[in-house]
């Protein structure tokens, strides 16, 4: 098979390699969760009154909140004693060079540089708690997009930002983490769109986590206007400590009418954190929204990315691929509700689960009464590769329209003996036929992905299952 | 080079399914094991491929008089054994080009260039008349009885082996598609290329002429002929042969 050395040595694989990183940094807020760490942070940031204003009543809600419990087990997060906010040595750039070298020896290694030159439109970098470098195209600048960590748009397009921010879309009382989000939340990317523009090529944010026992709460608000096209990735990626860390992000989506987005995420966390994001899309008539994620790191996960079909002919697609070893949890899905008449939408959920993994999906269909006929369509499958893992599926649906058509199918396999044998009989070594069989499980997934990330996805995923036979 | 079952026994599930087998093929020859069913014919093909499910109790198999029993599967694909399978198995996902570029590179130094590859697939597939999108379906996902057995052949044609099983292959194939991959496997007929052909009817013999016919009953080979063997059998049936 063709190895790709590159993606080896350069990938997101490389870092889960070394975990005995010293972790430096500029500037941190003290340990635990205070309204006095929470204005803080908003002074280190310089932020505007409204902004404090805006955590401040975020962590009212936050404490009135009870921790969920559903979903996975979150017993043995101290969340109260978390780092909140670490930041970065250097300043924010759109200059490589720029960059502290420890950061952009980080970013080298995950090849941002050269991905930025061969297929990207623009790209941010997030280290921490805030975003070290910032780079779009100039072309797509001159026609009005604009690409930039959240905490620029506060201070230079604060009338979108107070529009859109945590308003209609995800409200901090949306939930107890959307709530703690909305307080100590920084960096992440902010983008918007113009009218009838098509952005050619992705625009990219890596984030990466270094610091023991943080909390990473980036915000990324993505405003696609009418008839506008969008191709957005994020890739997240963290060395392994044994303290405990959080990564809590708002994602937040407006997809206007006739408009395209597309946002995927490859995130590959190390094990011990906690990944418990809020991601939601508005979209509005005939527009469409993708959703496209990879789902490997992280010890505990509670993800379930949400479309609100608003407009008639509104569509979704939530596309996903879950991966789970010893003592990895993942409780995603998705969420989708229609809420205008022909609106479509179609889940597809897969799931591999090895040495113990345990894979839920958790989803929820809604079709409100007047949304006349919508098509719901959701599938999950799940792929077990030995006796000890697990897979569940929890699909809910609440169906207020007759008109409409609906449907769920879930499906769990193994790879059998049989089939093993017949790729070995062509010469295949048995970690190989079960990498085929997995690269192609995957591949409705990967063939959404750029080439180097589909590559990349592969490559993780083999390396996940190496020693998995024989 | 020669391919021996000698003395073979082989049990499935703890049952014993060959009681002492023996075969021997050269390069170059055509043989046709024929049978009843629940002879045995698929449990020889599956222990000559290595399939872990089938326990060789004792005997021997070797391959250019060493023995290949504790070489798997893979191993023995690469050192020149190919087996068509009777039901070959659906991969989701996994594109025929990309599926047979890897098997090929597995059993060279360097990787095949995309021109070699797409000349060879070209030329094969014309041969057993199939479309050239099937190159981009997935693995038999899909696939018609009639076109999995095709796919077998394309990849035998593609991999070249000294040795080749074909188990079956005849089955579930109306007449035509019958004559197209019978034309295929005559297309590959070398004298490097040792071939088994394993069948309950004599019509794909009418295409394929094997040079040798046994007779398989109970375990065993119980008679071995010509070309003409195949044709008495037609006439008279196994009955004669089961006691």
């Amino acid at each position: 098979m063709g190895t790709n050395i590159n993606a080896l040595e350069k990938g997101f694989v490389k870092k889960r390699a070394s975990g005995n990183v010293a972790a430096p940094y500029a500037m941190r807020v003290e340990q635990g969760l205070t309204e006095e760490h929470i204005a803080e942070i908003s002074h280190l940031k310089g932020e505007p009154d409204w902004m404090l204003q805006k955590r401040l009543e975020s962590f009212r809600i936050y404490r009135k909140k009870p921790m969920p419990t559903w979903g996975a087990d979150l017993s043995a997060l101290d969340i109260e004693n978390i780092w909140p906010y670490i930041k970065p040595e250097g300043q924010k750039t759109n200059k490589w060079e720029e960059v502290p070298s420890y950061i952009k020896d980080t970013f080298d290694k995950l090849g941002i540089p050269e991905a930025e030159k061969k297929f990207l439109a623009g790209v941010g970098a997030m280290y921490d708690s805030e975003t070290r470098y910032f780079k779009i195209r100039k072309d797509l600048e001159a026609m009005g997009v604009i690409f930039v960590d959240t905490d620029t748009a506060v201070q230079e397009y604060p009338e979108l930002v107070k529009e859109y921010f945590m308003t209609k879309c995800v409200p901090a009382a949306d939930n107890k983490f959307s709530a703690l989000h909305g307080a100590l939340w920084s960096g992440g990317s902010f983008v918007y769109v113009p009218k009838g523009v098509k952005v050619p090529m992705p625009l990219q944010i890596y984030f990466m986590m270094n610091y023991p026992g943080e909390g990473q709460f980036e915000h990324t608000l993505i405003i696609a206007e009418e008839g506008s096209e969008i191709n957005y990735i994020e890739g997240c990626s963290a060395p392994r400590y044994d303290t405990r860390s959080v990564h809590s992000a708002v994602v937040e989506i407006f997809a206007k009418k006739g408009s395209r987005v597309r946002y995927t995420s490859i995130q590959n966390w190390s094990k011990n954190v906690y990944n418990l994001n809020t991601k939601r899309a508005i979209v509005y008539e005939d527009a469409l929204m993708e959703w496209v994620g990879g789902t490997l790191g992280s010890g505990k996960t509670m993800l379930y990315p949400c479309s609100m079909l608003v407009g008639k002919g509104a569509r979704a697609e939530h596309l996903n691929i879950t991966f789970a070893s010893a003592g990895q949890e993942k409780d995603n899905g998705a969420k989708v509700f229609h809420l205008a008449p022909n609106t479509t939408s179609i889940v597809v959920a897969k799931s591999i689960a090895k040495d113990g993994g345990w894979n839920k999906y958790r989803g929820l269909l809604k079709i409100a009464k007047g949304a006349v006929g919508a098509k719901a369509n959701s599938r999950c499958e799940a792929l077990l590769i030995d006796d000890k893992s697990r897979s569940d599926t929890y699909p809910e649906m609440d169906v207020k329209e007759s008109r409409v058509n609906i449907g769920h199918e879930a499906i769990a396999s193994r790879i059998s003996q049989e089939q093993l044998f017949y790729l070995q009989s062509r010469g295949l070594t048995e970690q190989q036929a079960v990498n085929l069989i997995i690269s192609g499980f995957i591949e409705p997934i990967t063939k959404l992905l750029p080439l180097e990330y589909a590559v990349e996805l592969n490559k993780l995923i083999e390396l996940e299952m190496e020693g998995s036979v024989g | 080079m020669e391919l021996e079952a000698r003395n073979l026994h082989v049990s499935v599930d703890g049952k014993e399914i060959l009681k002492g087998l023996g075969l021997r093929v050269k390069q170059g020859q055509v043989h046709a094991i024929m049978g009843p069913n629940g002879s045995g014919k698929s449990t020889l093909s599956n222990a000559i491929m290595g399939n872990p499910k089938y326990k060789v109790e004792s005997g021997e198999i070797l391959l250019d008089g060493k023995s290949i029993l504790e070489m798997p599967t893979d191993e023995r694909s690469r050192a020149g054994i190919f087996l068509s399978f009777q039901y070959p198995f659906e991969v989701s996902g996994v594109t025929l080009t990309n599926f047979l570029r890897t098997a090929i590179n597995q059993r060279r130094e360097t990787p095949i260039s995309s021109m070699e590859f797409n000349s060879e697939l070209e030329k094969h597939m014309k041969l057993l008349k199939m479309k050239k999108e099937f190159a981009y379906r997935y693995l038999n996902e899909g696939f018609s009885g009639g076109e999995k057995k095709r796919c077998e052949i394309l990849q035998m044609s593609m991999l070249k082996p000294k040795f080749a099983i074909l188990d079956e292959t005849d089955s579930g194939l109306d007449i035509d598609a019958l004559k197209t991959v019978a034309k295929g496997i005559e297309k590959l007929k070398n004298p490097f290329l040792g071939i088994v052909i394993i069948t309950h009817y004599h019509r794909i013999l009418k295409y394929v002429k094997p040079d040798f016919v046994h007779v398989m009953v109970d375990g065993r080979i119980v008679k071995s002929g010509g070309a003409k063997l195949a044709s008495e059998l037609e006439k008279t049936g196994y009955e004669k042969l089961v006691k």
